[in-house]
């Protein structure tokens, strides 16, 4: 399996690494691949306050502009500042080091809709 | 590739100026040292033969529609008569100022007066402005007509504009950039907007919805009557992108399918050389609610004089200096009079006609995942061609066919999506030639595909790196450390 199994996935392509209320967020293993090399990330600031489904960060590549959205509400505690200057580490370890941003989330219960890792797989192999 | 300031020869003397047939001043005298430059101008001194040749090597390494095919998707790369060129070197056009007194360019006046009204008569619409600078300039000049609007009206809470998943990228980005927030509404999967999904999304913060017409995939929306009419019955204004109007021109009007604006691109429709090759033009058209709106200055003619009319209370301003480029303007003109009211209703049907031909003949070897009748341009995907096969591959290796790639990667929705445009300017031998080429690499890529990640071979560069030009890119001309 690519897409570890300690995290929970929207079909948005992203993965939510839940511990208590903060949730550690990023793009899988798949979008990466999708997305092809990533050349500009976009990240809020520190303390923006976020809806589920908003506009949370910007991953440009060399094909195509993409938004990730917020897959739960709250508020960004931090922000992986690294890929302003490397954004090809998100093509490198999408899953590790190629995080994108941290919430301190409000509501556990968005957490529900999420997928787990084999059936984001399943997911994907359907397309 | 070499600039022109690599040239080995640019140490030498460019050129011989006239012997001097008056005192000379010495350039203490005539300039204060604190205004004098102290390094010599960075002039790359060639003779007049070097030079030429430097140009024209460079123009042999071009591709451009004058050297070929060229379907670029939503570009419309069709043939820029030549005479339009000729009717812009006119002197009386060519030579006018933009600071000229009225009286002497009423000419130029009139001109701009008479495309206005084709114009309007094209989209059906009550007026407009020629002054934005390409499409997109047109797309933001149209979402200020907006925002004032609703203004006007007390209506501020209206922030938000609608936008199918298949519009063009240049719709969301003008209407955030414009102070809206963008909405995106999934098409459905006929690769057209979904009712159900839009009276969803429709409520009294919407401002009004922008649509591509027809949509990226080069789908007509058949619903569109349907579309106007419920986002005016939400209280909203519908913007329609008209930049791929090759595809019902003199067909279809926008005025009468509900759109209350509307872009004209000129240099795509209309004939003039763009793409780096030239600046654009992106009239804005709209219906009488707007006209007070408009930006200024308004060309009106009085009896039997024209002038430019700054006195409009309610306007959103000036978006463009002057009157906005007015030689893209006039070729448009040009090509308006060339073809007149039969020849603009051939121009879409041989569009229109040549894209299926297209699209009928390829989707038997390339999956097309929207299928049906197509207007001036269609969407296949290079996915599943081949093992490690992508669309950027088939485009390179098209160049070593000798064509110029369509557009690849766009729409989002498709992908390895490669978007295919025509234009009505080619014949069924060129059309055959592509489809044949295109064949070629399908079979090449199952076959043979280092053939496909290896190309292009025969152009005058070979592939680029895009992802380091995109990360790291050098935007000037690092002069001293030659
Ligand atoms: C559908 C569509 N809308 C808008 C634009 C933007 O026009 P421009 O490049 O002139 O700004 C284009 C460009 O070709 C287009 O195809």
């Amino acid at each position: 399996m690519t897409h570890p199994t300690q995290f929970r996935y929207t079909k948005e392509h992203e993965w939510v690494d839940l511990e208590g209320n903060h949730a550690k967020v990023g793009i899988t293993e798949h979008a990466q691949g999708e997305l092809g090399d990533i050349v500009f990330v976009e990240l809020p600031t520190v303390g923006t306050a976020v809806k589920k489904g908003e506009n949370l960060a910007t991953v440009e590549s060399i094909k195509a502009v993409g938004d990730v959205y917020a897959p739960m509400s709250g508020t960004v505690v931090e922000v992986n500042t690294q890929l302003e200057s490397s954004p090809e580490t998100i093509n490198q370890d999408p899953h590790g080091a190629g995080w994108l941003v941290t919430l301190e989330v409000s509501d556990l219960s968005e957490a529900d809709s999420f997928l787990d890792a084999p059936s984001y797989e399943q997911y994907l192999a359907e397309g | 590739m070499n600039t022109i300031f690599d040239h080995k020869l640019a140490k030498g003397v460019g050129g011989l100026l006239p012997a001097l047939d008056v005192p000379e001043q010495g350039i203490e005298k005539l300039i204060p040292s604190s205004l004098r430059r102290t390094h010599a101008p960075r002039i790359p001194n060639l003779s007049e033969p070097e030079l030429v040749r430097h140009y024209t090597q460079l123009s042999k390494v071009n591709y451009g529609i004058d050297d070929g095919f060229y379907p670029l998707g939503s570009c419309t790369m069709k043939y820029n008569p030549k005479i339009n060129e000729d009717l812009a070197r006119l002197p009386g056009f060519a030579n006018a100022h933009p600071l000229a007194d009225e009286d002497l360019i009423q000419g130029s006046l009139k001109l701009l007066y008479e495309a206005s009204r084709y114009l309007c008569g094209i989209a059906g619409l009550a007026e407009v402005t020629l002054q934005p600078a390409a499409g997109a300039h047109g797309e933001l000049c149209g979402m200020f007509l907006v925002k004032r609007y609703f203004e006007e009206r007390g209506e501020e809470k209206r922030k938000r504009i609608l936008l199918p998943d298949s519009a063009h990228g240049t719709n969301p980005s003008s209407a955030t950039t414009a102070g809206f927030s963008a909405t995106e509404i999934p098409s459905g999967k006929d690769g057209m907007i979904n009712l159900a999904t839009l009276e969803e999304a429709l409520d009294d913060t919407v401002a009004a919805i922008m649509l591509t017409v027809p949509n990226t995939l080069g789908i007509f929306e058949e619903r569109v009557l349907e579309v106007t009419e419920m986002v005016h019955a939400a209280g909203g204004l519908c913007y329609f992108d008209g930049a791929n109007l090759n595809a019902f021109l003199g067909r279809a009007r926008p005025g009468d399918m509900g759109a209350d604006i509307f872009h004209f691109n000129l240099h795509k429709t209309l004939s003039t050389p763009h793409g780096g090759g030239g600046p654009g033009s992106g009239p804005v058209a709209v219906a009488q609610s707007l006209v007070d709106f408009l930006p200024v200055p308004r060309i009106v003619k009085d009896e039997n004089r024209y002038r430019l009319d700054w006195n409009s209370p309610h306007s959103i301003g000036c978006i463009h200096s002057f009157y906005g480029n007015f030689g893209v303007i006039l070729k448009a003109y040009a090509y308006l009079l060339l073809l007149g009211d039969t020849g603009l209703r051939e121009v879409s049907e041989n569009a229109v006609l040549n894209a299926n031909y297209l699209q009928e003949s390829l989707k038997q070897t390339y999956p097309l995942p929207y299928e049906r009748l197509c207007k001036h341009e269609f969407v296949l995907s290079g996915k599943g061609l081949g093992e490690g096969i992508s669309a950027l591959d088939i485009a390179k290796r098209l160049i070593d066919y000798g064509f110029h790639p369509p557009t690849i990667y766009f729409p989002l929705i498709v992908p390895e999506a490669l978007m295919i445009e025509p234009t009505e300017c080619e014949g069924k031998e060129t059309l055959d030639s592509f489809i044949e080429a295109m064949e070629r690499i399908a079979v090449e890529a199952k076959e043979n595909p280092r053939l496909l990640h290896e190309a292009p071979q025969y152009a005058p560069v070979r592939r680029l790196d895009q992802t380091r030009a995109a990360r790291q890119p050098i935007l000037t001309y690092p002069f001293d450390e030659r």
